[in-house]
Parts: structure tokens; sequence; C-alpha cells
């Protein structure tokens, strides 16, 4: 384990132990199992106390975890016969998103996401995750294609926001993300939209209109990140982990606020434990989707889209 | 960030801005920010709150701009009286709106209604700055969203003018969600082969920027409007290096080909008038 999150300390370092105590029983002549057994009930229930109560700011470092499965990780266990496709035909490849075609349980999909790089060198060809509008117009490429193609848009969200640069605004930051809004909303293909890590601002929702939304349980998803929110509103980013309680940003949060349709359960202690096991946990969420959005005809499927976003928010009236 | 630019110019200014504030008597006259002259707040007005030595736009409310675009008494109003009910319970939210409310005589950040302009009929979102810097929540997504479908059941054009510092903070993601909610009317619309004309003023940033205000089948802004997606400081901490002064200016977007026109304010009547009725001899429309 190399990264290990503050809170998850007294498990990790509880579980070297265990490893230590093992390794002594091995090469000594001592017998520690009684300790071992003893250690390995203790474990069981810390782990539970840690990961199953997870404060929203954990969950934002778990989000952020470097060694968090990526978009690239998940397309190699959920899909088949995925050809990467480049390009805006515009200006330029933006690397902080892939696109593609593939193949989930052997029907043809278009598949799109925010990619993060693993190391520093990836991280600067990717540009930490964070688009351009090339990347969003490559996105939208890609989803017109599927479009004229009748196969379902499937889109990963991992971003920390669109990158706020001068030639991204010389280039039409806005317009790129504002389009893909208004052209996913008129999609006549099913849209699956799952956030696997941070979803932040209009950068994450850039790739995010769709028929269902869904969201790995450690994930998040804001409008600004708690640091932002923390300088923002009370002038000190000190202040992050109170603004990630105040501004509602992990699954179970969107979920109760009708944002989301589901959450996707992780593995304990984080998806980067076992990528294949939650590639599983996506996969059956995606295939419940689908099989309930293929059988749906394009206008009542554009019509419950715009129902499903009609309802999201909170508003009353002033004679109340 | 505009204000950055104005201030530089200030340097050059003939008079010092400190004492020239406490010369100005409250109301009756009116200092103009970026050439720093000093007039009587009527004649600002008659000349459509546009400074009369530098051409500066001065921000106008939404009321001011409804009574000088559309017809007399044309204005019909929709969903008055709808506010936020504080979704996340923000701490302090309620206070501030209510602050706000007071100061600007609005409940929200956007006005919506019917409206004539010569009489032609449009469905129209007026944003008003001085309402939490006409930042988007939960009200202000839906009031535009019933513009829009109200544009799309009447089959009349849908106008907006924006002025909005972005996503409304104290509603969190429920404000980023207004940017979907709003874009997925717009795509009914847009199927019906209904007209939207988006016209930028200062400032349109954010969240807004980068939803329905970048979309128009016609996208205009009004000169020197401060137009963008991310913030000036966020950018220029992000690649070390200063950004010229006109950065993100509606000029700047012109150039980048971001938009269709900037249309001066003495010359908006006429250019939405010819757009409108452009479209009325066109076919479906009006
Ligand atoms: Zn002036």
């Amino acid at each position: 384990m190399k990264h290990v999150l503050d809170f998850e300390k007294p498990v990790i370092e509880l579980r070297e132990k265990i490893t230590e105590l093992k390794r002594l029983t091995e090469e000594s002549e001592m017998d520690l199992s009684e300790e071992i057994v003893t250690l390995e009930q203790r474990l069981e229930k810390l782990e539970t106390d840690v990961y199953d109560q997870m404060e929203p700011w954990d969950r934002v470092q778990m989000a952020r975890h470097p060694e968090r499965p990526t978009t690239l990780d998940y397309i190699d266990y959920l899909f088949t016969n995925f050809l990467e496709l480049h390009g805006d035909r515009l200006y330029g490849d933006d690397e902080a998103i892939v696109s593609g075609i593939a193949k989930f349980h052997g029907k043809p999909v278009t598949v799109i996401g925010h990619q993060r790089g693993k190391d520093t060198k990836e991280n600067i060809r990717r540009n930490f995750g964070m688009p351009h509008p090339e990347g969003y117009r490559k996105a939208l490429r890609l989803m017109k294609q599927a479009d004229k193609f009748k196969r379902p848009v499937i889109t990963f969200i991992d971003t920390k926001g669109a990158y706020p640069g001068r030639a991204a605004e010389e280039r039409g930051q806005s317009e790129a993300i504002a389009r893909n809004l208004v052209e996913m909303a008129g999609l006549t293909v099913p849209v699956i939209c799952v956030v696997i890590g941070e979803g932040g601002s209009g950068g994450a929702l850039g790739l995010g209109i769709g028929d269902r939304i869904f969201m790995l349980e450690n994930s998040t998803y804001s409008v600004i990140s708690p640091e932002g929110a923390a300088a923002l509103l009370w002038k000190d980013s000190n202040l992050a982990q109170r603004a990630a309680e105040t501004m509602k940003i992990t699954a179970k949060d969107l979920k109760e606020l009708q944002v989301i349709d589901e959450v996707i359960p992780e593995i304990r202690g984080g998806a980067h434990r076992d990528v294949k096991q939650q590639a599983l946990n996506i996969e059956k969420v995606i295939t419940a989707a689908l099989d309930e959005l293929n059988q749906k005809n394009e206008d009542d499927l554009l019509e419950e889209r715009f129902e499903k976003y009609k309802i999201i928010g909170d508003y009353t009236s002033l004679d109340i | 960030m505009l204000r950055d630019f104005f201030s530089k110019k200030k340097r050059y200014a003939s008079i010092p801005s400190q004492e020239a504030k406490q010369d100005v008597p409250e109301g009756l006259m009116q200092k103009c920010p970026s050439c720093q002259k000093i007039f009587y707040r009527k004649e600002l007005i008659r000349n459509m709150n546009v400074c009369p030595h530098c051409d500066h736009h001065h921000k106008m409310s939404a009321f001011e701009r409804i009574e000088q675009l559309f017809d007399e008494n044309s204005f019909e109003e929709w969903d008055k009286d709808m506010i936020s009910s504080n979704p996340l319970q923000f701490p302090d939210y309620e206070e501030k709106m209510e602050n706000d409310r007071l100061k600007s005589g609005l409940n929200e950040a956007v006005v919506t209604g019917k409206a004539s302009l010569e009489g032609m009929e449009a469905a129209v979102a007026i944003m008003d700055a001085r309402f939490r810097m006409g930042s988007m929540g939960s009200v202000v997504g839906e009031k535009i969203t019933n513009a829009v479908e109200n544009a799309r059941k009447a089959n009349i054009p849908f106008i907006i003018f924006t002025a909005s510092g972005g996503a409304r903070m104290q509603e969190g993601v429920l404000s980023l969600m207004q940017m979907g909610k709003t874009s997925v009317a717009l795509q009914r619309l847009n199927r019906s082969g209904g007209l939207f004309i988006s016209v930028m003023t200062h400032p349109t940033t954010g969240g807004v920027s980068a939803s329905f205000a970048s979309v128009g089948d016609y996208n205009f802004a009004e000169p020197g409007a401060l137009i963008g997606f991310a913030g000036r400081r966020i950018i220029e901490q992000t690649i070390r290096e200063k950004l010229p002064d006109d950065f993100q200016t509606a000029e700047f977007l012109l150039q980048h080909g971001q938009l269709d026109k900037v249309v001066h304010r003495h010359e908006m009547k006429e250019t939405l008038s010819t757009v409108l009725s452009i479209h009325k001899e066109g076919g479906e429309q009006g």
C-alpha cells in the first residue's frame, strides 16, 4: 500500500502488524496464532468502523486517491474491442478525455471519459484530467456518431474541472461545455453517466447529461471543490473539511437531492483495492440501465430525460 | 476582473477618485468608473445608462432594461413570487437573500415573462446582477426553464439577457444541475424549431457562461462586458502569466469567434427587431 490516507492509518498499521506476526510465526518456532486471531478480529471491527462511516472529507480523499482506478482501467474490464478514437477535427486531440467505440456484452457502444494520469509524466500529457475545449468537442463528435449509428453512450466522469487557462478561454471553453449540455440532451440513444472519482463543476457536467447518472460510493460531485468553496464563502481554504460537509457532495447526498439515480457500492477501503470486483459492480448497474433504456423509443427517451432534469432543484413561493 | 482593467486606467484620470467620491451627492450625480468623469444621473439614464463621455455601458437593472427594450406595458411577468427554499440549509443564506430582496426590489436574480418588441411577441428572461451577483440557483434555473417551455408552447422566440457571476454556491450541486436543466429545455425548444437569442451583458461568467448564455442561435454581447468560463485570477495563478487587459471582454470574444456581434446598447432594440422580423418572415416563428 503506497498511499495511506490519514483516516485509514489505524487500519493499515494493524494490518501491517498482523503481517509481521505471521512472518514471525513462519520464521521462528513461536506460536503466535492466538494473538493473530485476536488481532484479525480487531482488524475486522476496525475496518468496519473506519470504512463504513466515512466522513465527507474522507471520501474526498478517497476520490482523489492516487491509485484510484481511472476511465481506462474500467474500460479494460467492462468492454471488449475498445478502439480509441482521437481528435475533434477542429483543433487537436485532448488527452484529458479518452473516447472510442467498443462492445458491452457483445453490443456496440460509444465510451467517453475524463482521463487522469497515474504518474507525473502521464498527468502532464493528460493535463491532470482537466480538458480544453477540444476535449469536449472530441466527445461531442463521438456522441453525434453514436447517435447516427444508434449505439448507446456511456461516459465516465473524473475531473477536478475544465482547465482554467488562457488558450482554453480563447478557444471557447464556455461554449464547448454549453454545447455538450444541449447536444447530450438531444441524443436519441440511451446515455449513461458514471461518476468514478471527482466530479468537478461544469467540466464534469460537460460529459454528464444523461438518462441515468450513477456515482461510485466514494466519488464526489460538486459545483466547486471544498477548498474553493471555503476560500470563496469563508475566505479560508483551511475550512475545506467543513465545506465538504456543508456543500453536500457525496454520492449519498446527491441521491438524497435526487440528482443521481443510484449509488454504486465500493469495495471496502476504496475501488483501488480490487478494480476487477469494482468493475463488476459497475457492470451490473449499466446492464440493468441499458436493458431498461433500450426498450424505449426516441420520443419517450427524450421526454423522460426532460422530466428527469425538470424536477432538479428546490424552491418555494414568497406568499407561503 | 474588469475592475482591474479599469483601475489601471484610473492612474491617468484627472480626478483623484477618493476626493471625487466625497464631492458627489448621492443619487443626483454619478461618476463613471471607466473615465472617472462626473455627470448628472438623469443624463446617464437618458442615455440608456451609457456614459455620455466614454461610452462605458453601466449596469442596468432588469426592469430598466424591460422598460427600454419592449413595447410600453407589454410585459407580463411569470413566476414572480418564486424564491429559494435554501435546500442545503446553508448558514446565513436566507438573510443574504432577504437583504438583496430589499436592496434590489427583486425576489430573485432573473425576471421572466412575455413581452412585445415592436409588436413581435417573445418570451424573455432578464438577469439582474444586483441579486446575489446574478448567480444561478434553483429559482433562476426553474424560471428560465419555464420561460423556455412557454416560448416553445406558444411558438414564440426566447430572448435572454444574461448577467451572472455563475453558480449559486449556497445551493451546491443543485445550482450546477440548473445548467443541465436549462440546457435540456433549450434542446426541446431547438427541436421544435424555436428561436433563441442570447445577449450577454456584464458580467456573464462561470456556469451561466458555460450553459445557456453561449448557445443562442444568435449570441450577442454588450460592449466591454466581461464574459468567460474561469476567473481571471485563477487563470493567472494556473498559467503563471499576466493576461492582457482586454482578456474575456466582449471584444476579445468577438475576435476569437465566440460571438455573432457586439451590439451597442443604443442599437440593441433595432438589432433584436431585425432578427425577430427576419424569423417572422421565415415561416413558423412569430
Ligand atoms: Zn465614462
